[in-house]
Protein backbone atom coordinates (compact mmCIF):
# COMPACT_ATOMS: atom_id res chain seq x y z
CA UNK A 1 0.00 0.00 0.00
CA UNK A 2 1.45 3.47 -1.23
CA UNK A 3 0.68 5.95 1.70
CA UNK A 4 -0.54 9.20 1.78
CA UNK A 5 2.50 10.77 2.05
CA UNK A 6 4.20 9.34 -1.39
CA UNK A 7 1.05 10.43 -3.12
CA UNK A 8 1.62 13.77 -1.84
CA UNK A 9 5.18 14.05 -2.37
CA UNK A 10 4.74 12.61 -5.89
CA UNK A 11 2.24 14.61 -7.02
CA UNK A 12 4.53 17.67 -5.59
CA UNK A 13 7.51 16.33 -8.04
CA UNK A 14 4.54 15.77 -10.82
CA UNK A 15 3.88 19.45 -9.99
CA UNK A 16 0.04 19.06 -9.04
CA UNK A 17 -1.57 19.90 -6.12
CA UNK A 18 -4.01 17.75 -4.61
CA UNK A 19 -6.48 17.64 -1.63
CA UNK A 20 -6.53 16.08 0.91
CA UNK A 21 -9.60 13.73 -0.58
CA UNK A 22 -7.81 13.11 -3.96
CA UNK A 23 -5.19 12.02 -1.81
CA UNK A 24 -7.58 9.72 -0.52
CA UNK A 25 -8.51 8.87 -3.27
CA UNK A 26 -5.58 8.14 -4.99
CA UNK A 27 -4.20 6.51 -2.90
CA UNK A 28 -6.73 3.64 -3.19
CA UNK A 29 -6.60 3.53 -6.87
CA UNK A 30 -2.48 4.01 -7.13
CA UNK A 31 -2.39 1.15 -4.74
CA UNK A 32 -4.62 -1.01 -6.71
CA UNK A 33 -2.56 -0.39 -10.09
CA UNK A 34 0.87 -0.90 -8.40
CA UNK A 35 -0.93 -4.23 -7.13
CA UNK A 36 -1.77 -5.20 -10.40
CA UNK A 37 1.53 -3.95 -12.30
CA UNK A 38 3.42 -5.88 -9.50
CA UNK A 39 2.81 -9.44 -11.21
CA UNK A 40 5.84 -8.53 -13.36
CA UNK A 41 7.87 -9.45 -10.89
CA UNK A 42 6.72 -13.36 -11.28
CA UNK A 43 7.63 -13.36 -14.84
CA UNK A 44 11.35 -15.62 -14.44
CA UNK A 45 13.84 -13.73 -16.18
CA UNK A 46 16.47 -15.58 -18.26
CA UNK A 47 20.02 -13.98 -16.98
CA UNK A 48 21.38 -10.90 -19.26
CA UNK A 49 18.29 -9.39 -19.35
CA UNK A 50 18.24 -7.16 -16.72
CA UNK A 51 18.97 -4.40 -18.44
CA UNK A 52 17.60 -3.25 -21.60
CA UNK A 53 14.79 -3.53 -24.21
CA UNK A 54 15.80 -5.73 -27.31
CA UNK A 55 13.35 -4.19 -30.19
CA UNK A 56 15.52 -4.31 -32.83
CA UNK A 57 15.37 -0.67 -32.56
CA UNK A 58 17.89 1.43 -34.29
CA UNK A 59 19.52 4.66 -33.50
CA UNK A 60 18.95 7.44 -36.39
CA UNK A 61 21.50 9.72 -36.65
CA UNK A 62 21.58 12.68 -39.17
CA UNK A 63 24.25 15.18 -39.75
CA UNK A 64 23.98 18.89 -37.48
CA UNK A 65 23.76 20.70 -40.57
CA UNK A 66 21.36 23.04 -42.38
CA UNK A 67 19.51 24.99 -39.82
CA UNK A 68 16.38 27.08 -40.76
CA UNK A 69 16.55 30.77 -41.10
CA UNK A 70 17.26 31.87 -37.19
CA UNK A 71 13.87 33.81 -36.21
CA UNK A 72 11.58 32.09 -38.87
CA UNK A 73 9.59 30.26 -36.68
CA UNK A 74 9.39 32.64 -33.62
CA UNK A 75 6.61 35.16 -34.28
CA UNK A 76 4.53 31.87 -34.94
CA UNK A 77 5.45 29.97 -31.71
CA UNK A 78 5.14 32.66 -29.42
CA UNK A 79 1.74 33.26 -30.62
CA UNK A 80 0.80 30.83 -28.20
CA UNK A 81 2.76 32.01 -25.16
CA UNK A 82 0.67 32.52 -22.21
CA UNK A 83 3.26 36.43 -21.73
CA UNK A 84 5.31 37.84 -23.71
CA UNK A 85 8.24 40.39 -23.89
CA UNK A 86 9.52 40.76 -27.10
CA UNK A 87 10.93 38.00 -28.41
CA UNK A 88 11.28 36.90 -24.62
CA UNK A 89 8.75 34.12 -23.12
CA UNK A 90 7.47 36.30 -19.51
CA UNK A 91 7.62 34.15 -16.50
CA UNK A 92 8.49 34.83 -12.84
CA UNK A 93 11.60 34.66 -11.08
CA UNK A 94 13.79 31.64 -11.22
CA UNK A 95 16.18 32.88 -8.19
CA UNK A 96 14.33 35.00 -5.39
CA UNK B 1 -27.42 7.85 -53.54
CA UNK B 2 -26.25 8.43 -49.85
CA UNK B 3 -22.66 10.01 -50.61
CA UNK B 4 -22.03 8.96 -46.93
CA UNK B 5 -22.93 5.14 -47.57
CA UNK B 6 -19.83 5.02 -49.78
CA UNK B 7 -16.31 4.31 -48.90
CA UNK B 8 -13.14 5.87 -49.84
CA UNK B 9 -12.32 3.96 -53.02
CA UNK B 10 -16.15 4.61 -54.52
CA UNK B 11 -15.37 8.24 -53.34
CA UNK B 12 -12.50 8.32 -55.35
CA UNK B 13 -14.30 6.24 -58.57
CA UNK B 14 -17.54 8.70 -58.38
CA UNK B 15 -15.59 11.80 -58.97
CA UNK B 16 -13.48 10.58 -61.89
CA UNK B 17 -16.28 9.70 -63.43
CA UNK B 18 -18.47 13.31 -62.28
CA UNK B 19 -20.99 11.34 -60.61
CA UNK B 20 -20.58 13.45 -58.53
CA UNK B 21 -18.52 16.55 -56.69
CA UNK B 22 -16.38 16.61 -53.76
CA UNK B 23 -18.64 19.54 -52.66
CA UNK B 24 -21.41 17.30 -52.86
CA UNK B 25 -19.59 14.51 -50.63
CA UNK B 26 -18.70 17.51 -48.32
CA UNK B 27 -22.37 18.69 -47.82
CA UNK B 28 -23.73 15.45 -47.49
CA UNK B 29 -21.36 14.51 -44.37
CA UNK B 30 -22.34 17.76 -43.03
CA UNK B 31 -25.97 17.35 -43.48
CA UNK B 32 -25.00 14.16 -41.70
CA UNK B 33 -22.66 15.48 -38.87
CA UNK B 34 -25.58 18.40 -38.44
CA UNK B 35 -28.02 15.73 -37.83
CA UNK B 36 -26.11 12.88 -36.09
CA UNK B 37 -23.59 14.25 -33.44
CA UNK B 38 -25.22 16.55 -31.17
CA UNK B 39 -26.16 12.85 -29.66
CA UNK B 40 -22.91 11.01 -30.92
CA UNK B 41 -20.71 13.94 -29.79
CA UNK B 42 -17.53 12.28 -32.21
CA UNK B 43 -16.72 15.51 -33.27
CA UNK B 44 -15.43 18.34 -30.75
CA UNK B 45 -15.51 20.98 -34.14
CA UNK B 46 -16.66 20.61 -37.38
CA UNK B 47 -14.00 23.11 -39.73
CA UNK B 48 -15.75 26.23 -41.23
CA UNK B 49 -13.39 25.55 -44.42
CA UNK B 50 -14.34 22.67 -45.64
CA UNK B 51 -16.41 23.24 -48.37
CA UNK B 52 -13.94 25.84 -49.74
CA UNK B 53 -11.40 22.99 -49.62
CA UNK B 54 -14.13 20.69 -51.27
CA UNK B 55 -14.01 23.58 -54.58
CA UNK B 56 -10.17 23.48 -54.40
CA UNK B 57 -10.86 19.67 -54.47
CA UNK B 58 -13.42 19.63 -57.24
CA UNK B 59 -10.82 22.45 -59.70
CA UNK B 60 -8.16 19.76 -59.65
CA UNK B 61 -10.94 17.04 -61.04
CA UNK B 62 -12.37 19.46 -63.48
CA UNK B 63 -8.60 20.07 -64.85
CA UNK B 64 -8.94 16.47 -65.91
CA UNK B 65 -7.78 14.87 -62.32
CA UNK B 66 -6.34 11.69 -64.39
CA UNK B 67 -3.08 12.74 -61.97
CA UNK B 68 -5.18 13.14 -59.02
CA UNK B 69 -3.78 11.18 -55.93
CA UNK B 70 -6.88 8.29 -54.65
CA UNK B 71 -7.38 10.85 -51.51
CA UNK B 72 -8.17 13.68 -53.43
CA UNK B 73 -10.86 14.94 -52.32
CA UNK B 74 -11.58 12.84 -49.41
CA UNK B 75 -12.83 14.24 -46.23
CA UNK B 76 -11.38 12.88 -43.41
CA UNK B 77 -11.99 12.93 -39.48
CA UNK B 78 -9.14 14.20 -37.42
CA UNK B 79 -8.14 13.01 -33.58
CA UNK B 80 -8.22 15.94 -31.77
CA UNK B 81 -4.02 15.20 -31.21
CA UNK B 82 -3.05 15.51 -34.48
CA UNK B 83 -1.94 18.94 -35.29
CA UNK B 84 -3.33 20.91 -38.13
CA UNK B 85 -1.46 24.23 -38.96
CA UNK B 86 -3.45 27.00 -37.92
CA UNK B 87 -6.34 24.77 -36.18
CA UNK B 88 -7.22 24.56 -32.89
CA UNK B 89 -5.65 21.00 -31.56
CA UNK B 90 -6.43 20.15 -27.78
CA UNK B 91 -5.61 16.39 -26.86
CA UNK B 92 -9.24 17.23 -25.25
CA UNK B 93 -7.57 18.70 -22.40
CA UNK B 94 -8.70 21.74 -20.79
CA UNK B 95 -4.44 22.26 -20.76
CA UNK B 96 -4.68 23.09 -24.55
CA UNK B 97 -8.18 24.41 -24.83
CA UNK B 98 -7.26 27.59 -27.08
CA UNK B 99 -4.39 25.74 -28.41
CA UNK B 100 -3.63 26.67 -32.34
CA UNK B 101 -1.32 24.49 -33.91
CA UNK B 102 1.28 26.33 -35.14
CA UNK B 103 2.34 23.65 -38.09
CA UNK B 104 1.28 20.98 -39.70
CA UNK B 105 1.61 17.23 -38.20
CA UNK B 106 4.10 15.18 -41.28
CA UNK B 107 0.93 13.16 -41.94
CA UNK B 108 -1.82 16.11 -42.26
CA UNK B 109 0.92 17.88 -45.21
CA UNK B 110 0.97 14.60 -46.57
CA UNK B 111 -2.85 14.02 -46.84
CA UNK B 112 -2.99 17.69 -47.61
CA UNK B 113 -0.37 17.10 -50.60
CA UNK B 114 -2.52 14.29 -51.41
CA UNK B 115 -5.26 16.65 -51.87
CA UNK B 116 -7.48 15.27 -48.78
CA UNK B 117 -9.52 17.55 -47.16
CA UNK B 118 -10.51 17.84 -43.00
CA UNK B 119 -13.87 17.64 -42.00
CA UNK B 120 -12.76 18.95 -38.06
CA UNK B 121 -11.71 17.15 -34.93
CA UNK B 122 -12.37 14.03 -33.46
CA UNK B 123 -13.07 13.66 -29.68
CA UNK B 124 -10.89 11.62 -27.23
CA UNK B 125 -9.33 10.14 -24.42
CA UNK B 126 -7.72 13.55 -22.55
CA UNK B 127 -3.70 13.08 -23.66
CA UNK B 128 -5.16 9.48 -25.53
CA UNK B 129 -5.29 8.26 -21.76
CA UNK B 130 -8.61 5.96 -21.66
CA UNK B 131 -10.20 2.88 -23.24
CA UNK B 132 -14.01 4.55 -23.43
CA UNK B 133 -13.38 8.59 -24.53
CA UNK B 134 -14.89 9.46 -21.28
CA UNK B 135 -12.17 11.31 -20.23
CA UNK B 136 -12.31 14.10 -22.83
CA UNK B 137 -13.25 18.08 -21.77
CA UNK B 138 -15.56 17.82 -24.04
CA UNK B 139 -17.51 15.03 -22.94
CA UNK B 140 -18.01 11.35 -23.70
CA UNK B 141 -18.56 9.88 -26.82
CA UNK B 142 -21.45 7.70 -27.71
CA UNK B 143 -20.99 4.29 -29.36
CA UNK B 144 -23.41 5.15 -32.33
CA UNK B 145 -25.10 0.95 -32.14
CA UNK B 146 -26.60 2.13 -28.90
CA UNK B 147 -25.61 5.74 -27.35
CA UNK B 148 -25.65 3.93 -23.63
CA UNK B 149 -22.43 2.64 -24.09
CA UNK B 150 -19.02 3.79 -25.02
CA UNK B 151 -17.21 3.88 -28.57
CA UNK B 152 -14.24 2.55 -26.99
CA UNK B 153 -10.63 4.51 -27.08
CA UNK B 154 -8.78 6.39 -26.88
CA UNK B 155 -9.39 7.48 -31.12
CA UNK B 156 -13.85 7.08 -29.84
CA UNK B 157 -14.31 10.31 -31.94
CA UNK B 158 -12.65 8.86 -34.90
CA UNK B 159 -14.47 5.44 -34.83
CA UNK B 160 -17.64 6.56 -34.59
CA UNK B 161 -17.96 9.42 -36.34
CA UNK B 162 -16.74 6.65 -39.28
CA UNK B 163 -19.55 3.94 -38.07
CA UNK B 164 -21.88 6.68 -38.10
CA UNK B 165 -21.01 7.88 -41.56
CA UNK B 166 -19.91 10.87 -40.65
CA UNK B 167 -16.63 10.81 -42.23
CA UNK B 168 -15.76 7.96 -44.65
CA UNK B 169 -12.31 7.70 -43.09
CA UNK B 170 -10.69 9.13 -39.89
CA UNK B 171 -7.03 9.51 -38.39
CA UNK B 172 -6.42 7.75 -34.57
CA UNK B 173 -3.84 7.59 -32.95
CA UNK B 174 -2.75 4.54 -30.66
CA UNK B 175 -0.18 4.01 -27.84
CA UNK B 176 -1.64 0.96 -26.41
CA UNK B 177 -5.26 0.00 -28.56
CA UNK B 178 -5.92 3.03 -28.84
CA UNK B 179 -7.15 2.75 -32.78
CA UNK B 180 -8.21 -1.10 -32.40
CA UNK B 181 -10.36 -0.76 -29.26
CA UNK B 182 -12.73 1.53 -30.45
CA UNK B 183 -12.83 0.62 -33.99
CA UNK B 184 -13.81 -3.33 -32.83
CA UNK B 185 -16.37 -1.63 -30.38
CA UNK B 186 -17.81 0.58 -33.20
CA UNK B 187 -17.81 -2.30 -35.75
CA UNK B 188 -14.59 -0.36 -38.19
CA UNK B 189 -11.38 -1.09 -39.35
CA UNK B 190 -8.57 0.06 -37.39
CA UNK B 191 -4.90 -0.04 -38.35
CA UNK B 192 -1.96 -0.10 -36.21
CA UNK B 193 1.08 0.61 -38.49
CA UNK B 194 4.64 -1.13 -37.10
CA UNK B 195 6.55 1.66 -34.77
CA UNK B 196 8.86 3.45 -36.97
CA UNK B 197 6.18 3.31 -39.91
CA UNK B 198 4.69 6.37 -40.09
CA UNK B 199 6.20 9.78 -38.43
CA UNK B 200 4.37 11.10 -35.32
CA UNK B 201 5.86 14.67 -35.87
CA UNK B 202 3.03 16.61 -34.91
CA UNK B 203 1.28 14.01 -33.14
CA UNK B 204 0.70 15.44 -29.27
CA UNK B 205 3.17 12.57 -27.38
CA UNK B 206 1.94 10.62 -24.90
CA UNK B 207 4.16 7.22 -24.54
CA UNK B 208 6.77 8.06 -27.40
CA UNK B 209 8.51 4.13 -27.63
CA UNK B 210 4.90 3.18 -28.35
CA UNK B 211 2.73 6.13 -29.82
CA UNK B 212 2.03 5.69 -33.84
CA UNK B 213 -0.90 7.06 -35.62
CA UNK B 214 -2.95 4.87 -38.48
CA UNK B 215 -6.33 5.13 -40.24
CA UNK B 216 -9.82 3.92 -39.35
CA UNK B 217 -11.86 3.08 -41.99
CA UNK B 218 -15.34 1.25 -43.13
CA UNK B 219 -12.78 -0.97 -45.43
CA UNK B 220 -9.33 -3.27 -44.94
CA UNK B 221 -8.45 -1.25 -48.48
CA UNK B 222 -9.04 2.38 -47.65
CA UNK B 223 -6.80 1.90 -44.33
CA UNK B 224 -4.38 0.02 -46.45
CA UNK B 225 -4.59 3.19 -49.17
CA UNK B 226 -4.38 5.72 -46.37
CA UNK B 227 -1.45 3.90 -44.64
CA UNK B 228 0.43 3.70 -48.06
CA UNK B 229 0.01 7.33 -48.52
CA UNK B 230 1.45 8.77 -45.26
CA UNK B 231 4.05 6.34 -44.31
CA UNK B 232 7.72 6.69 -44.91
CA UNK B 233 10.96 8.22 -43.54
CA UNK B 234 10.19 11.64 -42.03
CA UNK B 235 13.57 13.65 -40.81
CA UNK B 236 11.24 15.19 -38.29
CA UNK B 237 10.57 12.12 -36.48
CA UNK B 238 13.95 10.65 -36.05
CA UNK B 239 12.68 6.98 -35.22
CA UNK B 240 10.68 6.44 -38.61
CA UNK B 241 11.87 3.40 -40.14
CA UNK B 242 14.08 4.27 -43.51
CA UNK B 243 11.91 3.67 -46.42
CA UNK B 244 12.23 0.40 -48.18
CA UNK B 245 9.86 -2.35 -49.49
CA UNK B 246 7.76 -4.64 -47.39
CA UNK B 247 7.78 -7.55 -46.75
CA UNK B 248 5.43 -10.39 -46.98
CA UNK B 249 4.51 -13.03 -44.98
CA UNK B 250 5.92 -16.60 -45.88
CA UNK B 251 2.76 -18.71 -45.50
CA UNK B 252 -0.95 -19.10 -44.41
CA UNK B 253 -0.11 -20.42 -40.71
CA UNK B 254 -2.18 -17.78 -38.15
CA UNK B 255 -0.98 -18.71 -34.45
CA UNK B 256 -3.67 -18.25 -31.12
CA UNK B 257 -2.35 -17.94 -28.52
CA UNK B 258 -5.09 -20.15 -26.34
CA UNK B 259 -3.94 -19.40 -22.95
CA UNK B 260 -3.29 -15.51 -23.33
CA UNK B 261 -7.17 -15.51 -24.47
CA UNK B 262 -8.78 -17.87 -22.06
CA UNK B 263 -10.49 -15.24 -19.93
CA UNK B 264 -12.79 -13.85 -22.79
CA UNK B 265 -16.96 -14.59 -22.32
CA UNK B 266 -18.08 -17.70 -23.96
CA UNK B 267 -20.20 -15.82 -27.10
CA UNK B 268 -17.10 -13.49 -27.65
CA UNK B 269 -15.12 -16.91 -28.29
CA UNK B 270 -17.89 -18.82 -30.04
CA UNK B 271 -17.75 -15.68 -32.80
CA UNK B 272 -13.81 -15.98 -32.61
CA UNK B 273 -13.75 -19.64 -33.38
CA UNK B 274 -16.35 -18.78 -36.47
CA UNK B 275 -13.57 -16.10 -37.58
CA UNK B 276 -11.27 -18.96 -37.60
CA UNK B 277 -13.78 -20.75 -39.66
CA UNK B 278 -13.36 -18.50 -42.04
CA UNK B 279 -10.10 -18.71 -42.41
CA UNK B 280 -9.45 -22.08 -42.80
CA UNK B 281 -11.95 -21.77 -45.90
CA UNK B 282 -9.73 -19.25 -47.38
CA UNK B 283 -6.75 -21.93 -46.96
CA UNK B 284 -5.21 -20.91 -43.93
CA UNK B 285 -4.08 -23.17 -41.15
CA UNK B 286 -4.75 -22.44 -37.82
CA UNK B 287 -2.25 -23.59 -35.32
CA UNK B 288 -2.58 -23.36 -31.40
CA UNK B 289 0.87 -20.80 -30.16
CA UNK B 290 2.73 -20.66 -26.96
CA UNK B 291 2.83 -16.73 -26.04
CA UNK B 292 3.06 -17.34 -21.96
CA UNK B 293 4.73 -13.43 -21.56
CA UNK B 294 1.54 -12.05 -23.22
CA UNK B 295 -0.39 -11.92 -20.27
CA UNK B 296 1.64 -9.86 -18.24
CA UNK B 297 2.25 -7.58 -21.43
CA UNK B 298 -0.36 -4.78 -19.62
CA UNK B 299 1.33 -4.58 -16.65
CA UNK B 300 4.48 -3.60 -18.35
CA UNK B 301 2.59 -1.55 -20.50
CA UNK B 302 1.27 0.41 -17.05
CA UNK B 303 4.78 0.67 -16.04
CA UNK B 304 6.67 1.99 -19.14
CA UNK B 305 3.67 4.02 -20.56
CA UNK B 306 3.08 6.49 -17.66
CA UNK B 307 6.89 6.65 -17.06
CA UNK B 308 6.78 8.48 -20.60
CA UNK B 309 3.66 10.18 -19.53
CA UNK B 310 5.27 11.81 -16.63
CA UNK B 311 7.92 12.58 -18.85
CA UNK B 312 6.24 13.85 -21.89
CA UNK B 313 3.64 16.25 -20.19
CA UNK B 314 6.32 17.88 -17.64
CA UNK B 315 6.14 20.48 -20.73
CA UNK B 316 2.84 21.89 -19.92
CA UNK B 317 4.21 24.06 -17.85
CA UNK B 318 1.97 27.04 -18.10
CA UNK B 319 4.88 29.29 -19.32
CA UNK B 320 5.37 28.34 -23.58
CA UNK B 321 2.12 27.12 -24.30
CA UNK B 322 -1.35 25.82 -23.10
CA UNK B 323 -2.74 26.79 -20.20
CA UNK B 324 -1.20 29.68 -17.57
CA UNK B 325 -2.80 30.79 -14.63
CA UNK B 326 -0.84 33.07 -12.70
CA UNK B 327 0.84 32.38 -9.11
CA UNK B 328 2.65 34.05 -6.71
CA UNK B 329 6.21 32.36 -7.59
CA UNK B 330 7.28 30.33 -10.02
CA UNK B 331 6.66 27.00 -8.33
CA UNK B 332 2.84 27.87 -7.89
CA UNK B 333 2.43 28.83 -11.56
CA UNK B 334 3.79 25.87 -12.59
CA UNK B 335 0.87 24.02 -9.89
CA UNK B 336 -1.69 26.25 -10.52
CA UNK B 337 -1.65 25.67 -14.45
CA UNK B 338 -0.89 22.06 -14.57
CA UNK B 339 -3.90 21.42 -12.03
CA UNK B 340 -6.40 23.04 -13.21
CA UNK B 341 -5.39 21.57 -16.82
CA UNK B 342 -4.67 18.31 -16.28
CA UNK B 343 -7.83 16.19 -15.83
CA UNK B 344 -8.30 12.97 -13.09
CA UNK B 345 -6.95 10.13 -15.36
CA UNK B 346 -4.05 12.21 -16.38
CA UNK B 347 -3.19 13.24 -13.11
CA UNK B 348 -2.99 9.56 -11.72
CA UNK B 349 -0.63 8.64 -14.36
CA UNK B 350 2.18 11.03 -13.83
CA UNK B 351 1.53 10.50 -10.51
CA UNK B 352 2.63 6.85 -11.27
CA UNK B 353 4.87 8.01 -13.70
CA UNK B 354 7.03 9.42 -11.10
CA UNK B 355 6.32 6.67 -8.47
CA UNK B 356 7.73 3.47 -11.11
CA UNK B 357 10.81 5.98 -11.79
CA UNK B 358 11.75 7.15 -8.59
CA UNK B 359 14.96 5.76 -7.51
CA UNK B 360 13.85 3.34 -5.02
CA UNK B 361 11.55 1.47 -7.12
CA UNK B 362 13.44 1.79 -10.39
CA UNK B 363 14.82 -1.69 -10.61
CA UNK B 364 11.35 -3.40 -9.41
CA UNK B 365 9.66 -1.31 -11.61
CA UNK B 366 11.07 0.36 -15.21
CA UNK B 367 13.84 -1.86 -15.35
CA UNK B 368 11.56 -4.75 -14.86
CA UNK B 369 9.15 -3.59 -17.35
CA UNK B 370 11.63 -3.13 -20.18
CA UNK B 371 13.14 -6.28 -19.80
CA UNK B 372 10.01 -7.94 -20.02
CA UNK B 373 9.20 -6.51 -23.20
CA UNK B 374 12.33 -7.85 -24.58
CA UNK B 375 10.70 -11.49 -23.63
CA UNK B 376 7.30 -10.30 -25.14
CA UNK B 377 9.17 -9.53 -28.29
CA UNK B 378 11.42 -12.94 -28.08
CA UNK B 379 8.33 -14.67 -27.51
CA UNK B 380 6.53 -13.06 -30.54
CA UNK B 381 9.82 -13.77 -32.88
CA UNK B 382 9.66 -17.80 -31.83
CA UNK B 383 6.16 -17.68 -32.92
CA UNK B 384 6.73 -16.13 -36.22
CA UNK B 385 9.49 -18.43 -36.90
CA UNK B 386 6.50 -20.86 -37.62
CA UNK B 387 3.45 -18.61 -38.12
CA UNK B 388 3.04 -16.05 -40.38
CA UNK B 389 0.39 -14.20 -38.32
CA UNK B 390 -1.40 -14.19 -34.50
CA UNK B 391 -4.96 -13.32 -33.99
CA UNK B 392 -7.22 -13.14 -31.03
CA UNK B 393 -10.45 -10.98 -30.43
CA UNK B 394 -9.31 -7.44 -30.38
CA UNK B 395 -11.32 -6.83 -26.89
CA UNK B 396 -12.91 -9.02 -24.32
CA UNK B 397 -16.14 -8.04 -25.00
CA UNK B 398 -18.15 -5.92 -27.22
CA UNK B 399 -19.25 -2.00 -26.10
CA UNK B 400 -19.60 -1.51 -22.27
CA UNK B 401 -22.24 1.34 -20.90
CA UNK B 402 -20.71 4.52 -19.88
CA UNK B 403 -19.75 4.96 -16.71
CA UNK B 404 -19.82 1.50 -15.82
CA UNK B 405 -15.36 0.98 -15.18
CA UNK B 406 -15.12 4.14 -12.91
CA UNK B 407 -12.36 1.63 -11.12
CA UNK B 408 -9.17 2.51 -13.30
CA UNK B 409 -8.19 -0.73 -13.16
CA UNK B 410 -10.69 -2.37 -15.12
CA UNK B 411 -10.89 -0.08 -17.64
CA UNK B 412 -7.22 -0.48 -18.00
CA UNK B 413 -7.73 -4.78 -18.47
CA UNK B 414 -9.96 -3.28 -21.94
CA UNK B 415 -6.72 -2.88 -23.33
CA UNK B 416 -5.06 -6.79 -22.19
CA UNK B 417 -4.85 -8.39 -26.00
CA UNK B 418 -3.51 -5.00 -27.45
CA UNK B 419 -0.30 -4.80 -25.55
CA UNK B 420 2.17 -7.00 -26.87
CA UNK B 421 1.58 -5.48 -30.66
CA UNK B 422 2.46 -1.77 -29.10
CA UNK B 423 4.94 -3.22 -26.50
CA UNK B 424 7.14 -4.57 -29.39
CA UNK B 425 6.21 -2.75 -32.28
CA UNK B 426 4.82 -5.05 -34.48
CA UNK B 427 1.92 -4.08 -36.64
CA UNK B 428 -1.76 -4.80 -36.17
CA UNK B 429 -4.95 -4.63 -37.36
CA UNK B 430 -8.71 -4.85 -36.20
CA UNK B 431 -11.24 -6.06 -38.04
CA UNK B 432 -15.09 -5.86 -37.60
CA UNK B 433 -16.37 -9.56 -37.35
CA UNK B 434 -19.35 -10.94 -35.69
CA UNK B 435 -21.69 -9.56 -33.04
CA UNK B 436 -22.77 -10.06 -29.45
CA UNK B 437 -25.83 -9.14 -27.67
CA UNK B 438 -26.35 -7.27 -24.30
CA UNK B 439 -29.03 -6.18 -23.07
CA UNK B 440 -30.70 -6.47 -25.68
CA UNK B 441 -28.56 -4.31 -27.69
CA UNK B 442 -26.27 -6.22 -31.13
CA UNK B 443 -22.69 -5.00 -30.55
CA UNK B 444 -20.32 -5.36 -32.71
CA UNK B 445 -17.36 -7.58 -31.85
CA UNK B 446 -13.79 -7.25 -33.64
CA UNK B 447 -10.48 -9.83 -34.68
CA UNK B 448 -7.02 -8.32 -34.67
CA UNK B 449 -4.82 -9.97 -36.50
CA UNK B 450 -0.72 -9.18 -35.39
CA UNK B 451 2.16 -9.82 -38.38
CA UNK B 452 6.51 -9.44 -37.89
CA UNK B 453 7.71 -5.66 -38.27
CA UNK B 454 7.04 -4.45 -41.92
CA UNK B 455 4.83 -7.20 -43.44
CA UNK B 456 1.49 -4.82 -43.31
CA UNK B 457 0.43 -6.02 -46.69
CA UNK B 458 0.42 -9.04 -45.89
CA UNK B 459 -2.03 -8.11 -42.49
CA UNK B 460 -4.42 -6.45 -44.95
CA UNK B 461 -4.67 -9.32 -47.14
CA UNK B 462 -5.64 -11.90 -44.18
CA UNK B 463 -7.66 -8.76 -43.10
CA UNK B 464 -9.75 -9.15 -46.45
CA UNK B 465 -9.87 -12.86 -46.23
CA UNK B 466 -11.61 -12.61 -43.44
CA UNK B 467 -14.44 -10.11 -44.21
CA UNK B 468 -14.44 -10.92 -47.61
CA UNK B 469 -13.70 -8.25 -49.19
CA UNK B 470 -11.90 -8.21 -52.58
CA UNK B 471 -8.88 -5.94 -53.24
Amino acid sequence: MISADDIQKLATLGRISLTPAEVEKLQGEIGSILAYVDTVQKVALPEGYTSSAHLDIENVMREDENPHVAGMYTESLLTQAPRREGDYLKVKKVLS
Amino acid sequence: MDLTELSVKELGEGYRARTFSVVDVVKAHLTRIEKENGALNAYVEVFDDTLKEAERADALFAKGGSDAHLLAGIPIAVKDNILIQGKRVTAASKMLENHIATYDATVIRTLKEAGALFLGRANMDEFAMGSSTEHSVYGPTKNPHDLTRVPGGTSGGSAAAVAAHLAPVALGSETCGSIRHPASLCGVVGFKPTYGGVSRSGLIAMGSSLDQIGPMTRTVSDAELVFETIRGHDPLDGTTLPTEGQRSAVNKRVGVPRDFIKDISADVRDNFEKSLEVLRGKGYEIVDIDLPSAAYGLAAYYIVMPAEVSTNLARFDGMRYGLSREGKNLLEEYQESRTQGFGAETRRRIILGAYVLSSGYYDAYYRRATALRSLINEDLNKAFASVSFITTPTTPGPAFKLGSKSDPLSMYLEDIFAAPANLTGIPAISVPFGTAVRDGATLPLGVQFMSPKRTESSLFDIARDLTGETA
